[in-house]
Formats: structure tokens, sequence, C-alpha cells
């Protein structure tokens, strides 16, 4: 494999459901490198989580992985289970949520917390591990944190308790972090000392970052890639600025352009008709083609070619048409 | 004309532990004020924007608008009416019903046992006005269909949902609707469509909007004035222009910096400083002094009242 941290290729997860099988995540692909962070936006049940939650084995059956591969600096991790995926979880792959509290033990102190991650998956002693507790805090900017780490995680407020989780995610040194909605429940002025946070530590550290987001703001400003998704599949994968700037794919076109931000100064905002389809009635060809003002009978009839690098799926791209 | 005049409106919740922990813990009363001193006035079929971060008070004006909600100090007046004070039953009740407001969570707010036609002509029927023919009407109106009348929420998505919202608060023939978050729930796409709707139907009807959100650009996009809030005061009142090119206000200023940008690529943003401190003990002063870059010794001392600047209203000692 290549020399990414995360591949993910051609990676299916299905549900067997009452009216049949349903695919929340459909022939999705892509790589992540070494202190690299890939955004992954889409309107909400786009796959987005359920794609992060298939790399980490956090899948509620019946929901499985159906097809493809996910790899992790070389090694295929898709297929294990149990022990082996929560020792590789814990010292591979951190976790951010959108709800720190769910991230947290209520009953362990954070100095608890962290030690205890840390001597679970790191040769270290214990004074040793307490003494990094501190530092760890220290970095994600928690004031005071050697008087704090014998705080519980109900005495912080909501943007100090998501520092703390980074903290955490971080502490075992992985090498890939996946946020699923980190910021979304944070106010603007948290929510940007949260994503300046991420960004500097994944940049020292080298880390892998999988940034989950619904929000195309903080994809600007904080990835270097994006991956937009829409039913399912990959719409659209790229640099960041071109993606945003030079969409290709219509959806992604029309995304941008529904932003009040893109529409300053006009009275109404551009809109994308209809919605995105329920799973158990995604249309044939490309799924996107009932909303979509460019849709002839190829569109219809085909599903919409592969995505490569740089490549929109779909078979009419827009051709560098800047958004309004 | 102003339909709604508000003055010196302020709102204090009592949050203190049960009388028992407070004599054990020899804790005194726990005082909250969410919504403390504001004042502004709404034009007639205009929209004012309401925003500010998580806990400015935001909702509790909204509720003492519409009238879910008693001030403990200062006044609400829609149409001329106090309805805080009115005695006259029949002005109340012809106020009360030019007033509706749109919640945030367009699940929670409608009931799913209800068909959508029960849910739509509720605010009617409560008052014993005829609906025949009236969800049909409504919901063709909000950009569903007549067949939707007999359904029920489950069946909708959310911003269906939010249409139906919509179309329940349109059903009493409002002035005024006090619309508190309602694209928050939905993505940029919806969010899109549901605005648009706002836009039409004001003009259609004549109507009246508050809107609160806690998103700079939807604000921006909707208002007609605006009004930020901070820790419960009115920091800064402009129409967006001037609001967002001439702003005043340092607070404003940190939001409008952190706010990301669609064409913010690896912008290092200039990071606010420390968090919105508790609202039981707020600071003295300017409460926004502890994170404020220019504070001075007067804004430790003194609160400063809202006042006139170039074409907006500021509460803030140094501005100018
Ligand atoms: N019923 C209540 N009892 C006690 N405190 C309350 C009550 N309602 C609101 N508060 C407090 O009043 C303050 C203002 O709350 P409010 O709900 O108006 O904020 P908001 O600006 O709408 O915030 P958000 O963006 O989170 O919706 C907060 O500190 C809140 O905790
Ligand atoms: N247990 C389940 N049974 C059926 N459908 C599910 C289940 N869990 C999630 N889904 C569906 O899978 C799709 C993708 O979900 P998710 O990955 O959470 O979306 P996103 O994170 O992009 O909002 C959604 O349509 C969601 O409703
Ligand atoms: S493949 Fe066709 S329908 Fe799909 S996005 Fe491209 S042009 Fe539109
Ligand atoms: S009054 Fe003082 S502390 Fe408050 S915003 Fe103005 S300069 Fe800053
Ligand atoms: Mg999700
Ligand atoms: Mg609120």
């Amino acid at each position: 494999m290549s020399d990414a941290v995360l591949s993910i290729r051609n990676l299916s997860v299905e549900i067997p459901t009452r009216s049949g099988v349903v695919k929340p995540v459909d022939g999705v692909s892509y790589d992540i490198s070494a202190g690299e962070i890939l955004g992954v936006v889409g309107e909400s049940g786009a796959g987005k989580s359920m794609a992060g939650n298939a790399v980490i084995g956090l899948l509620n059956p019946p929901a499985h992985i159906a097809q493809g591969e996910i790899w992790l600096n070389g090694t295929r991790i898709d297929a294990l289970k149990g022990e082996a995926m929560r020792r590789l979880r814990g010292k591979e792959i951190g976790m951010v949520f959108q709800d720190p509290l769910t991230s947290l033990n209520p009953l362990l102190s954070i100095g608890d917390q962290l030690t205890e991650t840390m001597l679970t998956h790191l040769p270290i002693s214990r004074a040793e591990a307490g003494k990094r507790a501190v530092a760890a805090l220290e970095e994600v900017g928690i004031p005071g944190a050697a008087e704090r780490i014998d705080s519980y995680p109900h005495e912080f407020s909501g943007g100090m308790r998501q520092r703390v989780v980074i903290a955490l995610a971080l502490c075992a040194e992985p090498s890939l972090i996946i946020a699923d909605e980190p910021t979304t429940a944070l106010d603007v002025s948290v929510q940007a000392q949260i994503i300046a946070l991420l960004k500097r530590l994944c940049r020292d550290r080298g880390t892998a970052v999988m940034l989950i987001t619904h929000d195309m703001g903080v994809i600007a400003e904080a990835a270097d890639r994006v991956a937009v998704m829409y039913a399912g599949r990959l719409a659209e994968l790229g640099r960041v600025r071109d993606v945003l700037t030079q969409p290709q794919h219509p959806y992604t076109g029309g995304l941008m352009a529904s932003t009040p931000l893109a529409s300053a100064g006009k009275a109404r905002l551009h809109q994308i008709e209809g919605a995105m389809p329920r799973l158990d009635n995604v249309p044939d060809g490309c799924p996107f083609h009932p909303r979509c003002t460019y849709a002839e009978s190829k569109c219809r009839a085909a599903p919409a070619p592969q995505i490569s690098q740089n490549h929109a799926a779909c078979w009419f791209p827009l051709m560098a048409q800047k958004v309004s | 004309m102003a339909l709604i005049s508000v003055k010196n409106l302020t709102r204090v919740f009592d949050v203190s532990k049960p009388w028992l922990n407070r004599v054990i813990e020899r804790r005194g009363k726990a005082l909250l004020t969410a919504v403390s001193d504001v004042d502004f006035e709404v034009a007639e079929r205009s929209t004012y924007g309401l925003v500010g971060e998580s806990g400015s008070g935001k909702s509790t004006i909204g509720r003492m608008l519409v009238g879910l909600l008693t001030p403990s100090d200062g006044t609400v007046e829609i149409g001329g009416v106090n309805l805080a004070a009115e005695t006259n039953a029949g002005k109340v009740d012809a106020v009360r019903s030019d007033i509706q407001m749109i919640f945030q969570d367009p699940f929670a707010s409608l009931n799913p046992r209800w068909r959508v036609r029960d849910i739509v002509v509720e605010p009617v029927v409560a008052r014993g006005g005829d609906a025949t023919g009236l969800a049909e009407k409504l919901l063709e109106q909000v950009g569903l269909s007549a067949a939707d009348a007999g359904k029920f929420p489950h069946e909708f998505s959310g911003g269906q949902r939010q249409r139906i919202c919509i179309a329940r608060a349109l059903s009493s023939e409002p002035k005024l609707i006090v619309c508190d978050e309602p694209t928050s729930a939905l993505d940029v796409s919806v969010q899109a469509q549901v605005l648009n709707l706002m836009s039409d139907l004001k003009d259609n009807f004549g109507l009246t909007y508050v809107l609160i959100s806690h998103d700079l650009t939807v604000v921006q996009h909707m208002s007609d004035v605006i009004g930020v809030l901070y820790l419960g005061r009115l920091v800064e009142e402009a129409t967006p222009d001037e609001l967002f090119n001439n702003t005043k206000h340092p607070y404003t200023k940190m939001l409008l910096e952190a706010a990301p940008l669609m064409d913010g690529f690896g912008r290092e943003a200039a990071l606010p400083e420390g968090e919105i401190p508790d609202p039981i003990n707020p600071p003295s002063g300017c409460a926004f002094h502890p994170r404020c870059p220019i504070a001075e010794d007067i804004c430790r001392q003194e609160r400063p009242l809202l006042r006139l600047v170039d074409n907006a209203r500021v509460a803030c000692h140094l501005a100018q």
C-alpha cells in the first residue's frame, strides 16, 4: 500500500432492515497521510460518521463492513475483532466526538484517566505518566494544569472538556485521530480555539486527522484535503482550496452556493431543490440526478464514474466554474 | 412604526440549591441574571436579528416577547400593549393571536401522535376558529402538498418538519413571528430552502420577525437590524452593513474574527481570550472586561451604557 497512515479502499457498510439491505456507505475510498487533515463533509445522513465508525470498529450490529479494505500504517485492520481492535483503537487511533462527556468517565479524575490511558499503551512508569498528564493538559491549554489534574469532568466547561478529550485522544501518541463533529456543540469563540489546537498538535506530531463536520467554514480553515459525501458515496475528493473554489461536482457547487456567505448581498439564497434520498430509496445511476440541473439520460442509467484523486464522481463535471 | 418596544428588560432566575443543601453547605441564594436591562425596538415589517453565544439570553428574551415568560423588571410592548400589565382581556387576546414562535428543534416541537393537519390548525382551533381546508392551504404555501395533511410528523425530514412548524405559526395570521434558531438543526442546503421560504412569507404576509441565531451569517443575510448580546446585555446594535463593516464593540469584533470563513484557507485567526464567565457571578463593570484586549480601569468599575456611536448603539466605554 501507499505510505498513507490510513487507506480506505472501496469500503461499503451494509445494514439489513425489514425493507431490504441499505448501504449507508457505498464504495468509498480515501487516504490520509501523516500530518494531514482530511475534512469529511456532507449533510446529515450522508454516511460520514458511519465511515469513521467502520475504521474504529465501532459499527453497531447489524451494521457491518460488507466490502472493501481498511489499512492502518500498512496493516489491514478491517477484519480485526475484540481485544485486538480495542488495543489498536487505544494505541493507534484517538477519538474525539461531538459530546465530550461520551469520551470521559464521570467517576475518574482527569489525571487518572490520562495516566491510565498512557500506562495501558506506553511502556512508561506511573510517575512518568503522571508528569506527562500534567504536560498534556498544559499543551491543550488548561490553565493551572497542575492544580486541575485532580478535577472531575463535571467541574469543567464544555470547551475545557473538549480540550481534555483531545489531550486524552493524543496521550497514547496515536498515528490517526478521528474527530467527529468535535466543535458542533461549542460556541464560535471556543470552536476557533479547539480547531486551532487540533491543527497545531497534529502539525507538531505528524498525526493524521479525519475531521468530520458539516461546516464548510471549518473545513476551509482546518483541512488540507476534503472528501464530500452524498447518499453514502464520495461525490468529490481533492485539495480543499480546489474543491471549495472550483467544485467539479454539481452537489458540491450547490452546497457552497447555498451558504449565506456565498450569497452576500442577494435577496435569496441559492437553493438545491429537494432533499437527499432516504437510504431505502437511493435512485439508480448517479444518486444526485433527481436534484441535478445538469442531469442527462446517462446520469439516470449508469452509476457516476468511480472517483479518483482530484476528480468528481460525475459524468459532466463543472469545468473550472467559480462559485459565485 | 415600532411593532415591538422593549424597555429595561430584565429576567432573573433563582438557581439556588434546595433550602436544606444551602443550610448544610452554608451558601446563600444563587441568582442568575439571564437578561439585564435590555432596550430595543423592532419596526413593523422588519427583521430584527438577535445574536450571541450560548447562554447570552437570546431565548430568554424571545420567550418574554411572546409571553411565555414574565419579565423580572422592565417592559415588553407589542402594538402598544404591555402583555404583562394589560387588564383588558380582549386586548390581550388580540395581541396574543398576533404573535407566534418557531423553535430550533423541529423534532421536539411537533406532537408525534397528531396528524399534520391537526398540528397546523391547532392555534386556530384553540381559539374556536374555523379551520376547514386551512391546513391544506397553508401546507402548500410552505412548499409541502395538501396530501401531507393526513400524515404524521415522523414521515418528514428535518427541513420538512420545520416547514410544518412554519405553517402552524402562520395559521392564526400573526403579525409577528419570533424564530428561535429556526435553522440551527438543519443542513446548509435545507437551511437555504427554509430561509428563502421565510423571506417569501414575510413579503407576502407583511410579517415582522425577531430572528434568534448564534450564526452570524444567517443573521446578516436575514436582518434589517442586528442586536449582539453578551451575558444578558445588549452590547451593540446596528444594521448588518454597519455591524460587519464598521464593527465597534470589542466583543463583536472577537466574534467576527472567530467565525470560520469559507475562503479562510489555512487561516490562523486571532484566537479569542478565555471563555464566557459564570453568569451567576458576572464580572464587575463591563462584563466583557476579563476577555477584552483594550480594557482599562473604568471598564472594571462602571457598566457601560448603550450610547449612539455613528449609526450604531454600543455599550463600551472606549468605542468611538
Ligand atoms: N428556566 C431557567 N432557570 C434557570 N436559568 C435559566 C433558565 N432559562 C435560562 N436560564 C439561564 O439564563 C441564561 C440565558 O439563557 P438563554 O436560554 O436565554 O440563552 P441563549 O442565548 O438562548 O443560549 P443558547 O444559544 O444556548 O440557546 C443562561 O445562563 C441559562 O442557563
Ligand atoms: N442502525 C441503523 N439502522 C438503519 N440505518 C441507520 C442506522 N444507523 C445509521 N443509519 C443510517 O445510516 C446513514 C448514515 O449515517 P451517518 O454515518 O450517521 O451519517 P452522518 O454522520 O453523515 O450524518 C443515515 O441515513 C442513517 O440514518
Ligand atoms: S453524474 Fe449527472 S446527475 Fe450526477 S452530478 Fe454529474 S451531471 Fe449531475
Ligand atoms: S467597556 Fe472596556 S472592557 Fe468593555 S468592551 Fe469596552 S473597552 Fe472592552
Ligand atoms: Mg454524524
Ligand atoms: Mg437558546
